[in-house]
């Protein structure tokens, strides 16, 4: 016969067991929340790059304080969304194949694209009906953006942030 | 960058597989504790039982591993966990049966866990079969009007002759061959793809055509049909199945999805006014829902009679207190229908008001999950499924929580995962895999430049050259 004792620990220990696996996911949802984006830059440009023939150097301009790493929706049907940034142009527009598909009946299919240059991010118009802007000045040629700085597409804007 | 080792960054599988295992663990923890307190040794068939529960998991996460890699690591796990638990108390109840049986000398029933985990099995085959089906979440928008049809389909399907099946006075059962089926719970699914389909294409509409009226956008009248459409339907769910807790729940569903998709407050107030106005009217018109309110505002009236089984529950809960009395040594089988509607009540009992948190929290860690896929998802489409599948596990839980614990009044709805009943098991386990396909989607890094812009531009930077046809 099992003794009061093991059933009281086994009840005890049940218990403490949930709590311990309650808080590994919370300590998983918090590494997702804060320390991800870190962690992302290390390990992850590599494998995403990998497919590529040429080897490109990991993190690039690592040094280049201003370096963007995420594009944000501020205003506009997709307010809140983001999307991390990593070496590849980003394209924008309401076509399904865009990186980032637009719900926005000003925008075009596709209708601009944001590069990767040297440290900065460039926007450039792919030829839209209602125009690029970034801040207030139409986007006529590849612009580098600035953190911050708004880019307006139709009646959704985003932004570039760290 | 070294040695060569899994991509754990951005898929964060192997936290996925630890946390499983950790969740495979605690239920054979409980498992053992039922037997420990049940006839005092560690019971035979822990292995067994270990054994099948952990290969399930495995098929799970490989699923997952193959199909959808980059989808949230923590989904899986706690609903493997709550699933686990469920089927431990399944088992701890169907205890309690046998010594019942055995008291009044009646044969022993062969329990009900064994079909459960049977259960289980499926449910786990459905999420791999979703996960396989459905490779991008933006298809099935296509096929909307299919789904709905299919689940108001699905849903009606009680009310035939010869299929349906009245049990406990709802007419929610269809018989297929030797098992009964609720198809409420998958229509609830097909109906969610159909809402976040439709509402996708019309929320222009119905968020930019309205008319100020007291500092509130109403809507215009011919903008309101869809949502009388489904007021009528659930009422009539309500009328003719005599199921509260569907009625509900695809109603708030509704409503909440509609209110997501056009950030109108009007609609949240005018969904509150025509549920007031249909509980109301459910309520001077049927008894059973005048009982149910009877039975939620004065339990105590006649505790052995309509009230037994809430206040059953009541003194489950307070016998319960902190800790609980430990799993196998309270006596949960006083509450009918401890197995299904009323399985927190066990939980609060033999695990107290700490196991009831930490399983709450289970469901609110999923249900954040799912609420963060609608976040980060990058189409509208995908954004509002992902929040109607949240929501509807929100709702649900408190639906019957409320229910359990006399907050609200009664609606029977399974708890998911918990609770048994195969139906709802299969059922919320696709509703995972749908949400594991938008958060594949939601957290896949972008993908390479291969758009028709950026073709399109290399293209005419390119000189040109002569190519032989092939």
């Amino acid at each position: 016969m099992a003794s009061t004792l093991v059933i009281s620990l086994v009840k005890y220990g049940l218990l403490v067991l949930l709590w311990l696996f309650v808080l590994a996911a919370v300590r998983t949802v918090r590494a997702d929340l804060f320390g991800a984006t870190a962690q992302r830059r290390t390990t992850a440009s590599p494998s995403a790059t990998a497919p590529r023939a040429k080897p490109v150097k990991p993190p690039r301009a690592s040094g280049s304080r201003s370096a963007a790493r995420r594009l944000v929706v501020t205003e506009g049907a997709l307010a809140g969304t983001s999307l991390d940034l990593g070496d590849t142009p980003v394209t924008l527009g309401r076509a399904d194949a865009s990186t980032l598909v637009l719900t926005d009946d000003y925008a075009s299919s596709h209708h601009a694209r944001l590069v990767p240059g040297d440290g900065v991010w460039l926007v450039e118009d792919l030829g839209s009906t209602n125009g690029t802007y970034l801040g207030s000045t139409k986007v006529t040629h590849p612009t580098p953006v600035p953190l911050g700085q708004q880019i307006r597409i139709g009646k959704t804007v985003l932004e570039l942030r760290r | 960058m070294t040695t060569p080792v899994l991509p754990e960054g951005p898929t964060r599988r192997g936290t996925e597989l630890l946390l499983l295992a950790f969740a495979l663990g605690i239920s054979l923890v409980a498992y053992t504790a039922v037997g420990l307190a049940a006839d005092g040794q560690v019971p035979s068939g822990t292995l067994g039982y270990g054994a099948g529960l952990g290969a399930l998991f495995l098929v799970a996460h490989l699923a997952v591993r193959l199909l959808a890699p980059y989808a949230d690591p923590l989904i899986v796990p706690c609903v493997a966990l709550l699933n686990g638990l469920g089927l431990v108390l399944i088992r701890r109840l169907d205890f309690a049966d046998a010594e019942q049986a055995r008291n009044a000398g009646r044969a022993v029933p062969s329990g009900d866990a064994p079909l459960q985990l049977v259960w289980t099995a499926l449910g786990i085959a459905a999420f791999c079969l979703v996960l396989l089906v459905v490779r991008d979440h933006t298809r099935l928008a296509r096929y909307a009007y299919t789904s709905g049809a299919l689940g108001v389909g699905l849903l009606l399907l009680p009310l035939l002759p010869v299929v349906g099946q009245t049990v406990n006075g709802a007419r929610l059962w269809v018989r297929l061959g030797p098992v009964q089926v609720q198809p409420s719970e998958a229509a609830k699914v097909l109906l969610m793809v159909f809402f976040a389909a439709y509402l996708v294409s019309k929320r222009d509409v119905l968020s930019l055509a309205s008319r100020r009226v007291a500092g509130l956008d109403l809507p215009r009248g011919r903008d309101l049909g869809p949502v009388l459409l489904a007021w009528g339907a659930s009422l009539s769910v309500l009328v003719f199945q005599r199921d509260l807790g569907s009625s509900l729940l695809f109603f708030g569903l509704f409503i909440v999805m509609l209110y997501v998709a056009t950030e109108r407050t009007s609609w949240l107030l005018i969904g509150l006014g025509l549920f007031v106005g249909g509980a109301f009217l459910a309520w001077t018109t049927f008894s059973h829902v005048q009982q149910r309110v009877d039975i939620w505002l004065h339990p105590f009236d006649d505790p052995g009679g309509d009230g037994f089984q809430l206040v059953q529950s009541l003194f489950g809960l307070g016998t319960g207190g902190l800790t609980g009395t430990g799993l196998g040594q309270g006596s949960p089988d006083n509450v009918p229908f401890a197995k299904t509607d009323f399985i927190l009540a066990t939980v609060g009992e033999e695990m107290g008001l700490v196991g009831v948190m930490a399983v709450l929290l289970l469901f609110a860690l999923v249900v954040e999950r799912g609420l963060r896929t609608a976040l980060t998802c990058r189409d509208s489409f995908g954004k509002l499924l992902a929040t109607g599948l949240s929501f509807a596990l929100t709702l649900q839980v408190f639906v019957i929580v409320g229910g359990v614990t006399g907050l609200i009044p009664l609606t029977g709805v399974t708890l998911p995962w918990l609770s048994y009943g195969g139906s709802s098991v299969v059922a919320n386990w696709a509703l995972v895999a749908l949400l594991l396909r938008i958060s594949d989607a939601a957290r896949r890094p972008s993908p390479a430049p291969v758009t028709p812009g950026v073709a399109r531009a290399a293209l005419e930077d390119a000189p040109t050259t002569v190519v032989r046809r092939p």
